[in-house]
C-alpha cells in the first residue's frame, strides 16, 4: 500500500507538486494521467526517493519514507520502477542487467539468480535474449527486459513512468500485454501514460493532475466519459 | 658532423640503469596518481559544496602552478619536513602522483558525469546502495571512456618525469645530463634519451589501444 499525505516537492523556488494527497491500495492498478510539467514524473521519483520531498509524507507498507531511521535502500527494493528510457545498463548481459541487484542486494546465488531471472525473461517473451547486450534489442524488447529486471528484486509495487512514450507505435502493445499480465497477476502499480486504451482496460482509478495538484480522481469510465472538472475536459479533448 | 658512438656504447649502461628508473618512476606515479586522483575526482562531485572545496583547491593548484615548482617545492621544503635527508626519488615520485592526480580526477569526473543520469537511477530504484551503484554501474562504463584522456595523462607523464633530472634523481635525463657534462656533447646524450622516451611513450600507446579494443569489442 501507499499513501502520499501533504505531498510537497519544489525545485529552488519553483513547487512542483503542491498538496498531493493519494492512497493506493494492494493490487491496485492506478494511472496517473495530466500534461507535461504537471508534475507526474516528479510525484512517481518522489514514491521512491529519487527526489528528497520537500514537504508530506510517503509510506510504503506503513514505512514512512521521510523518516530519517528508514533503511530507503530496502524500501527500494519493494518498489519496482520502470523508465520512459529503459535505463538498461549498456555494459551488462541482458540476463546480467536482470541479475544483478539480487546477486549484490539480496545475496542470492548465482546459478538461483540465474534461474530466476531466465524464468522473468520468458515471461517477458525473450528467453532467447538473455546473452544480448542492451544495444541489440528493439526498443520495446528493452522496455521488456527493463521490466523483468524490476522484477526480479519481487517488488510488491510497480512504479511506470510513461513506460511506451519511447517506443515505436507497433511496439507500444508488446510492453502493454506484459504490464496487462502483471496487472492481473495482482500487482500493485502506479503508472503514468497518454494509453488511454490501456487506462480504461486495467486502471481500477485514474488520476489527472494539473499544475502540482491532483485536479480530479475517478474510475476510469467516469473520469474519460463524464469528467466533472473543466481543466479535465479541456486536457481530454486534446489528447482523446 | 661526427657521431661519437663509443662515448653512447660507454654510457649504455647507465641509460639502461635510468631507463629503469624512468620506468619505475612512472609506474610508481600513474598507480598512486590514478588512484589518488580517482579518490580526488569524487570528491570534488560531492554534493556538498563544504566538502568538495579542498578537493577543488588541490585540482587548482597542482593544475595551476609549473611541475618544475612542485618539484623543488616538494623535494626541497616538503620532503624534507618529514624526512632527516630528502630524497629525490621520493620527491619525483611524490610530486608526479600529486600532480597527475589532479589532471586524473579531472578525467575521473568528467568520465563519471559523462554517464546518464538515468543509469544511476535505475541502480538506485533496484535497491543498490550509491557505493554500489558507482561500483558496477557508474565506474565501469566511465572507465572506458577515461581509457583516451588517461592514456594521454600516463604518456605526459613519463615525458615530465624527466624533470626528476633537476633535483639529481638518476633517471633517463639525468645521465644524458652527466653525458653532456663529461665529454661537452649535445647531440649523442639527448637524441639517444630523446629515442628511448620515444620508444616508451610509444609502447605505452601501443597497449593502451590493444586495451581499448579489447574493451570496444567485449
Ligand atoms: N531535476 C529537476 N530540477 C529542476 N526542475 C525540475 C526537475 N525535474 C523536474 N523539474 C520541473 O518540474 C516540473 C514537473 O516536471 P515533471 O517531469 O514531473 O512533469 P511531467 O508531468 O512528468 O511532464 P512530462 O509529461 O513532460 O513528462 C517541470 O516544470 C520541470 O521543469
Ligand atoms: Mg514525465
Amino acid at each position: 500500500m501507499i499513501q502520499v499525505k501533504n505531498l510537497k516537492k519544489s525545485f529552488g523556488k519553483n513547487e512542483v507538486l503542491k498538496d498531493i494527497n493519494v492512497t493506493v491500495k494492494n493490487q491496485e492498478v492506478v494511472v496517473v494521467i495530466g500534461p507535461s510539467g504537471s508534475g507526474k514524473s516528479t510525484f512517481l521519483r518522489c514514491i521512491n526517493m529519487l527526489e528528497t520531498i520537500t514537504g508530506g509524507h510517503v509510506l510504503i507498507e506503513g514505512i514512512d519514507l521521510t523518516d530519517k531511521n528508514t533503511d530507503i535502500n530496502k524500501v527500494r527494493t519493494e518498489v519496482g520502477m520502470v523508465f520512459q528510457q529503459f535505463n538498461l545498463f549498456p555494459h551488462k548481459k541482458v540476463i546480467d542487467n536482470i541479475m544483478l541487484a539480487p546477486m549484490k542486494v539480496r545475496n542470492i546465488p548465482k546459478e538461483k539468480a540465474r534461474a530466476k531471472g531466465l524464468e522473468l525473461l520468458r515471461k517477458v517473451g525473450l528467453e532467447e535474449k538473455a546473452d544480448a547486450f542492451p544495444d541489440s534489442l528493439s526498443g520495446g524488447q528493452k522496455q521488456r527486459v527493463a521490466i523483468a529486471r524490476a522484477l526480479a528484486m519481487e517488488p510488491k509495487i510497480m512504479l511506470f513512468d510513461e513506460p511506451t512514450s519511447a517506443l515505436d507505435p507497433e511496439m507500444v502493445g508488446e510492453v502493454l500485454e506484459v504490464m496487462k499480465d502483471l496487472a492481473k497477476e495482482g500487482m500493485t502499480m502506479v503508472v503514468v501514460t497518454h494509453e488511454m486504451g490501456f487506462a480504461k482496460e486495467v486502471g481500477d482509478r485514474v488520476i489527472f493532475m494539473d499544475g502540482g495538484l491532483i485536479v480530479e480522481e475517478n474510475v476510469p469510465v467516469e473520469l474519460f466519459d463524464h469528467p466533472k472538472e473543466e481543466r479535465t475536459k479541456a486536457f481530454l479533448s486534446k489528447v482523446l | 658532423m661526427d657521431f661519437r658512438w663509443d662515448i653512447l656504447v660507454e654510457y649504455a649502461p647507465f641509460f639502461l640503469k635510468g631507463t629503469i628508473l624512468t620506468i619505475g618512476l612512472s609506474i610508481a606515479s600513474i598507480l598512486i596518481g590514478t588512484i589518488l586522483g580517482l579518490l580526488v575526482g569524487l570528491g570534488k562531485i560531492m554534493k556538498n559544496k563544504l566538502l568538495a572545496w579542498p578537493f577543488t583547491i588541490y585540482i587548482t593548484f597542482f593544475r595551476g602552478t609549473p611541475l618544475l615548482v612542485q618539484i623543488l617545492l616538494i623535494h626541497f621544503a616538503v620532503v624534507p619536513l618529514f624526512l632527516d635527508k630528502t630524497n629525490p626519488i621520493l620527491a619525483a615520485i611524490l610530486t608526479l602522483s600529486l600532480n597527475a592526480a589532479a589532471y586524473i580526477a579531472e578525467i575521473f569526473r568528467a568520465g563519471i558525469q559523462s554517464i546518464d543520469r538515468g543509469q544511476m537511477e535505475a541502480a538506485r530504484s533496484l535497491g543498490l546502495n550509491h557505493v554500489q551503484a558507482m561500483r558496477f554501474i557508474i565506474l565501469p562504463q566511465a572507465f572506458k571512456r577515461m581509457i583516451p584522456p588517461l592514456g594521454n595523462e600516463f604518456i605526459v607523464l613519463i615525458k615530465e618525469s624527466s624533470l626528476a633530472a633537476l633535483i639529481a634523481a638518476p633517471e633517463l635525463m639525468y645521465w644524458g645530463r652527466a653525458m653532456q657534462g663529461q665529454y661537452f656533447r649535445v647531440w649523442e646524450p639527448y637524441i639517444a634519451a630523446a629515442v628511448i622516451y620515444l620508444v616508451l611513450t610509444l609502447s605505452l600507446s601501443f597497449l593502451l589501444n590493444l586495451l581499448e579494443r579489447r574493451l570496444a569489442t567485449e
